[in-house]
């Protein structure tokens, strides 16, 4: 059950143009790098990013829109980035805005083996605009799709070479989800360990989700907002 | 009249002991600055943490630990980490006892719209769909006419909405108001040295007044 391979190159190397990626990260924590990075540089075109946000200008998914990679982006928040505005309102680029707790149960819903859920977020609003509804104890539901991505790529903490993973803090976020939710997906990790060195209890995510693994190098981990309080 | 820690004061005196609190960005985060003392409450992150404690000692900050603003804290002692879809899981299931966010319109029937401005700014929704939709106590903290002077305590929302139905109680810098089940905002409140009249003029929605509305008290 070695899922180890060498690089992010050997990692996304069947990755083609037009196919649907979901990309792990909540703002720029938590963000694959390394494959986003591979992504750029192969230079694949017309993907359909499903990933909470859409990076900044110079980082993240941000890389990819400058490269005019993407066709379409499913996110819940976009604000941060001035080209992907460009590209929006120029019509080059799709863009589908759903409810995070929708984006995140979407994700969990595929990696569950569910078709759909019911959520009332977004009821009474244009997100319900054409969607089926149900009433359920006298309270109306929207349902909402299991999403289907040709790869999921994650970021996590550590994994070991079976693909058991686990994440830090917050840099959890969509990662979990995600990981299950891929037909193929893909894990790089800060550290690459050996069977056994994990606690089979602490694993967040087993390796039967995950069929790719490598160690990542060069994490800029770039924070967003930096804020901090004075020494007193 | 109320500034913006104003009303994030007037706010903090609706969370009770016990409460877990979503706090949305802007004014509603600095509620967190101003939790009455001997008041135990945990803040939920909906980016996927319960236990979020005051930003970071310069030098400290951890690039991994953020808020669902995306800006670096710190984790209290009791802190749990959770994915995106826990986190909506437990405000579907309405676990997270007090909701205070942020709107740009808000209807005499408690609907709300804080994330669309057709042609000018699409940013996207957020969390704030899943929060509305679910949560049973609602406080929108927000000032009480926009830039231009309009009223954003209106009859009916022009905005593209948010949710439906769901405000309970709003907090401007000119006073505080319950949103009444069958419809209309009922003036609970007035900041300190602002009349009834002045909020009778700003409020462009029903206005509900019965008897003396005291000053409030912060």
């Amino acid at each position: 059950m070695n899922k180890v391979v060498s690089s992010a190159d050997k990692a996304i190397r069947d990755i083609e143009d037009g196919m649907t990626l979901m990309l792990g990260g909540f703002g720029l924590c938590g963000l694959p790098e390394n494959c986003i990075a591979a992504l750029v540089k192969k230079g694949v075109k017309g993907l359909t990013c499903i990933s909470n946000n859409a990076g900044v200008d110079d980082f993240g998914i941000g890389l990819m829109l400058k490269k005019r990679q993407v066709k379409k982006m499913i996110s819940s928040y976009v604000g941060e980035n001035a080209e992907f505005e460009r590209q929006l309102l120029s019509g080059e680029l799709e863009v589908e805005l759903i409810p995070q707790g929708t984006l995140a149960t979407r994700c969990m819903a595929a990696g569950y083996g569910m078709p759909a859920i019911f959520t009332p977020a977004g009821i009474g609003t244009e997100v319900a605009e054409g969607k089926e509804t149900r009433n359920f104890n006298g309270k109306d539901y929207l349902m909402e799709m299991a999403f289907n991505a040709d790869f999921a790529i994650v970021k996590a903490w550590k994994g070991d070479t079976m693909g058991n993973l686990v994440y830090r803090s917050t840099a959890r976020n969509f990662n979990p989800v995600m990981a299950m939710a891929g037909k193929i997906t893909i894990a790089e990790v800060e550290e690459l360990v050996e069977p056994g060195d994990l606690d089979p209890d602490h694993i967040h995510t087993p390796g039967i989700y995950v069929h790719r693994i490598f160690q990542g190098k060069n994490y800029e981990k770039r924070i967003e907002q930096r804020t901090v309080r004075k020494h007193i | 009249m109320l500034d913006k820690e104003g009303i994030a004061k007037r706010i903090a005196k609706e969370i009770k002991d016990g409460y877990y609190v979503n706090l949305g960005i802007g004014i509603p985060t600095l509620v967190a600055n101003y939790i009455p003392e001997g008041i135990d409450v945990v803040l939920q992150s909906e980016n996927g943490l319960l236990g979020m404690g005051p930003f970071p000692f310069e030098g400290e900050e951890d690039a991994d630990t953020i808020n669902a603003g995306k800006q670096t804290i710190t984790m209290l002692p009791g802190s749990a980490i959770f994915d995106s879809a826990m986190s909506f899981g437990m405000i579907r299931a309405k676990k997270v006892n007090l909701t205070i966010l942020g709107a740009m319109e808000v209807s005499e029937n408690g609907d709300i719209a804080n994330w669309k401005i057709p042609g000018k700014m699409v940013k996207g929704m957020g969390g704030a769909m899943d929060l509305v939709a679910s949560a049973e106590n609602i406080i929108v903290a927000m000032q009480h006419v926009n830039k231009a002077g309009e009223s954003k305590l209106l009859p009916k929302c022009s905005l593209p909405l948010t949710g439906v139905n769901c405000v309970k109680k709003i907090v401007t810098e000119l006073g505080v108001f319950d949103v009444l089940p069958d419809g209309g905002f009922k003036l609970i409140e007035r900041a300190p040295g602002v009349s009834v009249e002045e909020i009778k003029n700003a409020t462009a929605g029903k206005l509900i007044i019965e008897g003396e509305i005291p000053e409030m008290v912060i």
